[in-house]
């Protein structure tokens, strides 16, 4: 297969749906020019300024404004820049996109994707580096996604712009230059469908996004020990894939989810409670969650670092799941 | 304040029959008092617990309303406010499955899930009341921007209060529309208040035409309880807009004879001020009109009489519809996930 970059699997993603549905069109600051991180290279010269447009610097606008146009029988693709930025366009995302369909009794549903690049990226700072995810999973009428490969990036952003759900699309800003094979041709991954990366038999580890990465590192280190971790990617995190995971730990007993945002009310939250209501009996330990702590992102490298989850992390988390449990 | 009262109607209207369009004018005057009489069986079946949230009259803002939507074909499309009956009944939605909506009920607009302030009939093009002040703006401006990318010749108009234009959206909006040059009518009613604050007492500069105007899109300001001035000032707008002529906005001075909700006594305002609106009521202003341009009184009387009997009709219809069954609660959330997960 041949390798592509998880930046250029989004934009071949986009420009194969721009060829293939005339009512799709991205709309966001600097498209014109590429995109921030050059996402969007070469798609205004390709499919002209009107379906790849420029805005201003109006976020609450560009997210309105694709509410209107989703209602009115096209299919935007709204870039954010940031997800931090997003949040400048709450109300048009949460109270407008949303709820549109539910609150009009079914006379519309709203077609778009909200492209949002998330997490750490090299002292990005407090507003630029957020994790945001669990609010939006926690709202009715969202799509959540969270690619961690190229594949994923190619195959879930075309299902999310086919999706008629609004669905947020959480790209992120580490993995822009990560390199890995893509399937020629058309290559669609569907929503709500979690990736066992790793097959183990001892504990399983759920993650999303670019700890999918930390986890399979901490996996190959675990595995050393003798500790065979079986690690599940959800790709996805509205609708999660429920019953991969719970067929998971029925196997192995043993839950820790790991997670960049902040832990605190964090998505992993669900996933944590949803096993232990489930699944209580038949675990052999106390379900486990890794997160940043409750505090914001720092500029300075070694407070960045303080905040991340790391593979050291996850292993030593992992070794805590296989001790005995307490009588 | 830009808010005192206005000069009386103009002289224009003395030779009877001059150059009116006597049938748009009686189609309009129809319309207001469909608006007229659906609020007021509104305000009153809220009294006896039948609307179950809060609404919000527009009882003597009606001529913007219908003016506005007398120059809109049934395919251009609308987008209102938490103010919107007057402007989804001009565009002609459906009484009926309206107040089933106010009352939550199967058959209503939105199946009973949205009420007053999330009335939307697509059907004919009202995308939608909002809760949200100045939501619907950006939303409009979108709604536009598909009509232009779809190549169409639709006309989309945004009505939203004096208080909105004191959001971010209001800006973002209309400096969208017109850095597309989207074919948007926005429609500022100026009722003076912004729930229960006076407007001019919380906005800086002279207002809405100023301020569209500082973005280079056309602004008539105008008497909006005239619905002669209304229907002129949208038809000659919208005609310009569907031509291609980019966005325009209409601000229109009128006064909102109830309070910011049905359950305002709206206090802060002197009793004297209200007479003074009363006195200048859109839908006597235009009966005036059309007997003096010799419509017969008995021909005002009998639209009079079929509007309130048929909006009495809907009204009771309305009181007899079943509610909405339980399982549509779950229904309409999303394609994607099961909703019913975690329920009880």
């Amino acid at each position: 297969m041949p390798q592509i970059s998880y930046l250029e699997a989004g934009r071949r993603a986009l420009a194969e749906e721009l060829a293939r549905d005339p009512l799709v069109w991205a709309l966001g600051e600097d498209l014109g020019r590429g995109g921030v991180f050059g996402q969007y290279r070469g798609l205004a010269e390709q499919f002209g300024a009107a379906r790849v447009t420029d805005t201003p610097i109006s976020e609450a606008c560009i997210m309105g404004a694709a509410v209107g146009a989703a209602m009115s029988g096209t299919r935007p693709v709204v870039e954010m820049r940031f997800s931090d930025f997003a949040l400048c366009a709450v109300d048009e995302l949460v109270n407008q996109a949303a709820k549109a369909r539910y609150m009009f009794g079914g006379q519309t549903k709203v077609p778009l994707v909200v492209r949002q690049p998330t997490g750490m990226w090299r002292s990005s700072a407090a507003q630029h580096s957020q994790s945001l995810e669990a609010w939006y999973v926690h709202i009715p009428g969202l799509v959540v996604v969270a690619p961690a490969t190229p594949a994923d990036n190619l195959g879930l952003l075309k299902s999310a712009i086919r999706c008629d759900d609004p669905v947020v699309y959480l790209e992120h800003k580490n993995l822009w230059p990560l390199e890995g094979p893509v399937p020629e041709g058309e290559h669609l991954v569907p929503l709500g469908v979690a990736e066992t990366v790793r097959e183990g038999r001892d504990l399983t580890i759920v993650t999303w996004s670019a700890q999918r990465w930390t986890c399979l590192e901490a996996a190959e280190s675990l595995a050393a020990e003798g500790i065979e971790a079986e690690v599940i990617d959800l790709r996805t995190l509205w609708p999660w894939d429920r019953d991969r995971v719970f067929a998971s730990v029925e196997k192995t007993r043993r839950l820790l989810v790991v997670q960049e945002a902040v832990s605190v009310a964090g998505f992993g939250a669900e996933i944590a409670a949803s096993v232990a209501e489930a699944l209580h009996a038949r675990l052999a330990a106390p379900v486990r969650r890794l997160g940043a702590p409750r505090v914001p992102v720092s500029y300075a490298p070694p407070l960045e670092a303080r905040v991340r989850v790391t593979a050291a992390a996850v292993v030593a988390a992992a070794r805590a799941q296989r001790a005995p449990a307490a009588a | 304040m830009n808010h005192g009262p206005l000069s009386p109607a103009p002289s224009r209207h003395g030779r009877p029959g001059g150059n009116l369009d006597l049938p748009r004018l009686l189609a309009a005057y129809d319309t207001m008092l469909r608006i007229r009489a659906f609020e007021e069986l509104a305000v009153a079946a809220q009294k006896e617990g039948l609307v179950l949230g809060a609404i919000h009259p527009s009882i003597g803002q009606e001529a913007v309303a219908a003016g506005v939507c007398a120059a809109l074909r049934r395919d251009d499309l609308l987008l209102s406010t938490h103010r919107g009956h007057g402007h989804t009944l001009a565009k002609g939605a459906d009484p009926l499955a309206m107040m089933r909506e106010l009352f939550g009920r199967a058959g209503g607009t939105c199946g009973g899930k949205g009420g007053s302030m999330h009335i939307a009939d697509f059907e004919v093009g009202m995308l939608g009341a909002n809760g949200v002040v100045a939501a619907n703006i950006p939303i409009a401006a979108g709604a536009a921007h598909a009509v232009k990318l779809r190549g169409e010749d639709r006309v989309v108009a945004c009505f939203f209060g004096d208080g909105a234009i004191n959001r971010g959206p209001f800006l973002e909006g209309l400096n969208w529309a017109k850095v597309f040059e989207l074919p948007v009518l926005f429609v500022c009613e100026d009722n003076g208040f912004a729930a229960t604050t006076r407007t001019g007492s919380m906005t800086a500069g002279p207002g809405a035409a100023a301020r569209a105007e500082a973005l280079g899109i056309p602004a008539q300001e105008l008497d909006g309880n005239d619905l002669l001035a209304v229907d002129a000032a949208a038809a000659a707008a919208v005609a310009a807009i569907r031509a291609g002529g980019g966005p325009r906005l209409l601000l229109c001075r009128t006064y909102r004879i109830t309070g910011h909700t049905a359950v305002d006594p709206a206090a802060y305002r002197p009793a004297e001020e209200v007479e003074d609106w009363r006195g200048r009521d859109p839908i006597a202003r235009l009966a005036a009109l059309l007997r003096e341009a010799g419509v017969e009184e008995a021909r005002l009387a009998a639209i009079a009489q079929t509007a309130g009997a048929e909006l009495d009709a809907a009204c009771r219809a309305a009181k007899d519809s079943p509610w909405p069954e339980e399982a549509r609660a779950f229904e309409d959330v999303q394609d994607m996930g099961d909703p019913r997960e975690r329920a009880f």
